[in-house]
């Protein structure tokens, strides 16, 4: 049963962005602290004061921090006196968006400044995500996220998608060197980096005043699929295809962004979500990267170089959630 | 703004160590007493929100991933919200946006912990570098305000046993209660074991397995329901740092401010003689004078009086936590759900044997972190 979409004409160019601002590959000490250069910019993007934000969200992990109620010390970083209406989700500040697109949509802010953080390189991030998976039958197994995605690699290799050479040509490299886990190989694996990023919202008749030509969001879905790596389609994904479905994208956007940690997922989610051209991945900075993927493809549109883009995040083993976020002019 | 309205909630039964049931069964144990409450099926839910404190709690890294089929969220957007102690607030809150944006027509909010599936003190304690201490504990970290609001208000030491003995007789009417002590008394209470100076062992708030869920419901979906509802009239979250000048541990201006906001858009000038019931997040008994105050049901130094007064009990002027409160079950992701829950139970007149006789408003009350986020909405029999 698939939910009912967006309303378009409710969801139509009601809510825009008006900001951007990301670090994707930024050192830090606990992740935090590069908030405030990020927010900074976001909201001189979006020319808007601190104050003016009526509404704040934002996503990080704790399990990523490696300590409980990481994000409370992120409002030290915003500046939270007097007290501000926030929200928090343990997930990719992507779905902060959608928390805080919803809010607008529902009458309750005209603003949102949504931030996402995470330090990706304090642990062993391929160990730790695999406390992702089922605690009782498959974590107990420590199955590193690698290894989980060359399943999925292997699938789609089997059924004749692509190749290993389509799969290295999405790092712009040959399919060649030894595998990090059959069949993928270093140069199909994002590189793990530390990142923030942050984004401002309005609501129409906000962002006219705030930019001449902020990136209209037309269409915002997202879904998830049951995790057992048995039970779903690995190679056809259906949590993206029904998000892109749901986001309204029909027809292919002139560019897109897409959150792929590993190279076979980049190619898995082009057959997903169509564009003239896609955005290169660089660093895969945790918790702001799919934010940071939507920021890039509203850059395109609000600098003029496209008229239509798409953002995409995903989340869990083996893109089990997905949010496609489609803007226009 | 688009109207929404609880359809129906569900909870379990909280315990220390649930180990009958997993995570998955603890949840689906609420959420199939929510859809059954609110006569709704699976395929009308159109999406799910869930919502619980820390993950090192159960020591599971974002647990909705591995829980999504179980909690009915495959196929359809699933949120995970996480905002300390005030979590179960906010996933009602969260979930009543997405129907009030339009988004959907039912929506279902999930909180829930499992403690016994991990260490909760062990999740607090780990120290990583260039972090500043979070001061595990919450009783040690919470004692000093108590004590600071004894010396401002002049408070009589044997307000909190009251309140302890008042929410433990109230959670013995509670099936679903964690802590059921009929035959409490002030003095017992004042003769247990002083754990953090003010607070007494039985003025504390259990570690509790457990789980809550809510049916939310457009205006459409509301007026179909063959039962009555809980409308929606008004949600509020503030937050505040943990740490600033100015920073009043006892009465947090975010606390007050949501209070505010929330009686506000909800119409409500007089709040104690306007509410009928409140459902305050209470984890140590003198949270409720403080509570009372911060949340502007009475003026400074005045909760006390109304606590003393016997005017927060069952049949009094304004009860508080009819069911026994946090002080009796907390499961800590769940606790701010079983709060706005239970005031959507009263206005929907079904909160058997704690029911409020009449009860037509209600506010449900979370809180979390260091006295810094809060969460509250206000529910009616009427819209």
């Amino acid at each position: 049963m698939s939910p009912p979409p967006l309303r378009s004409g409710v969801a139509m160019s009601e809510v825009a962005v008006v900001g951007f601002a990301g670090a994707d590959r930024s050192l830090t000490t606990s992740g935090v602290e590069t908030l405030v250069p990020v927010i900074t910019a976001a909201l001189a993007d979006a020319g808007l004061a601190r104050r003016d934000v009526d509404f704040w969200c934002s996503g990080s992990s704790d399990y990523l921090a490696g300590r409980a109620f990481s994000f409370v010390s992120a409002v030290d970083a915003i500046g939270a006196v007097p007290p501000i209406s926030e929200s928090h989700v343990e997930m990719d500040a992507a779905w902060a968006l959608y928390e805080a697109y919803l809010k607008i949509l529902a009458g309750e802010a005209e603003t949102a400044l949504v931030y996402g953080f995470g330090k990706g390189t304090a642990g062993d991030l391929f160990r730790v995500l695999s406390l992702q998976l089922d605690p009782y039958t498959v974590a107990p197994l420590w199955p590193d996220a690698v290894s989980v995605a060359a399943l999925q690699a292997r699938l789609a290799l089997d059924a004749g998608l692509f190749t290993e050479d389509d799969m290295a040509g999405v790092a712009g490299r040959r399919a060649d060197g030894p595998y990090v886990s059959c069949p993928l190989r270093e140069h199909d694996v994002a590189e793990v980096a530390d990142g923030a990023a942050a984004m401002v919202l309005a609501s129409r008749d906000r962002a006219r005043g705030l930019r001449e030509r902020p990136a209209w969001i037309s269409g915002f879905a997202h879904s998830v699929d049951p995790q057992g790596l048995g039970e779903r389609d690995l190679t056809t994904v259906p949590s993206a295809v029904a998000a892109a479905r749901d986001a309204g994208l029909t027809a292919p956007v002139d560019v897109a962004a897409l959150h792929a940690p590993f190279t076979h997922q980049e190619l898995l989610l082009r057959r997903v979500v169509r564009a003239g051209a896609y955005l290169p991945f660089g660093a895969n900075a945790m918790f702001s990267a799919g934010l940071s993927r939507i920021g890039a493809a509203a850059v395109e549109v609000m600098s003029g170089r496209a008229r239509t883009a798409a953002g995409h995040a995903t989340s869990g083993p083996a893109l089990q959630q997905n949010l496609v976020c489609a803007m226009e002019a | 703004m688009r109207r929404a309205a609880v359809l129906g909630t569900g909870q379990t039964e909280h315990r220390t160590r649930r180990t009958d049931v997993s995570m998955a069964g603890l949840c689906r144990e609420a959420i199939d007493r929510a859809l059954a409450d609110a006569e709704t099926s699976w395929d009308q839910i159109d999406a799910v929100v869930l919502g619980k404190a820390p993950d090192l709690f159960e020591g599971v890294m974002m647990p909705e991933l591995f829980l999504a089929d179980a909690i009915g969220a495959a196929g359809k957007p699933l949120l995970r919200v996480h905002t300390a102690g005030s979590v179960g607030g906010a996933t009602a809150i969260v979930a009543t946006s997405l129907i009030r944006a339009g988004a959907h027509r039912r929506v279902l909010a999930v909180a829930f912990e499992k403690q016994s599936e991990s260490n909760a003190m062990w999740a607090l304690s780990i120290q990583p570098p260039f972090s500043a201490p979070i001061t595990a504990g919450a009783g040690g970290y919470f004692a000093p305000h108590i004590r600071s609001y004894i010396r401002k208000s002049g408070a009589p030491d044997h307000i909190g046993a009251l309140v302890a003995v008042k929410d433990r007789r109230n959670g013995a009417r509670n099936p679903y209660a964690h802590l059921r002590q009929p035959d409490i008394t002030v003095e017992s209470v004042r003769r247990s074991p002083m754990l953090w100076d003010p607070i007494r062992y039985d003025e504390t708030c259990p570690s509790s397995d457990g789980a809550c869920a809510v049916v939310i419901g457009d205006q459409a979906a509301a007026e179909a329901s063959s039962r009555e509802v809980a409308w929606i009239r008004a949600t509020a979250m503030r937050t505040e740092p943990t740490f600033y000048a100015g920073k009043d541990h006892v009465n947090p201006r975010a606390g007050a401010t949501a209070a505010r906001a929330v009686f506000k858009a909800a119409g409500i000038e007089d709040p104690l003689a306007e509410i009928d019931v409140a459902e305050l997040y209470v984890p140590f008994s003198w949270f409720e004078p403080m509570w009372l105050e911060n949340v502007g049901f009475v003026g400074p130094g005045q909760g006390w009086k109304l606590v003393e007064s016997g005017e927060t009990r069952l049949g009094g002027a304004l009860p508080v936590n009819p069911s026994g409160g946090v002080l009796c079950s907390n499961p800590i992701g769940a606790s701010g759900l079983l709060r706005f829950a239970e005031a959507a139970m009263q206005v929907m007149g079904r909160a058997g044997e704690h029911q409020v006789a009449g009860a037509a408003t209600a506010l449900g009350h979370a809180y979390g972190g260091g006295s810094q986020f809060f969460s509250m909405w206000v529910v009616g029999r009427q819209p």
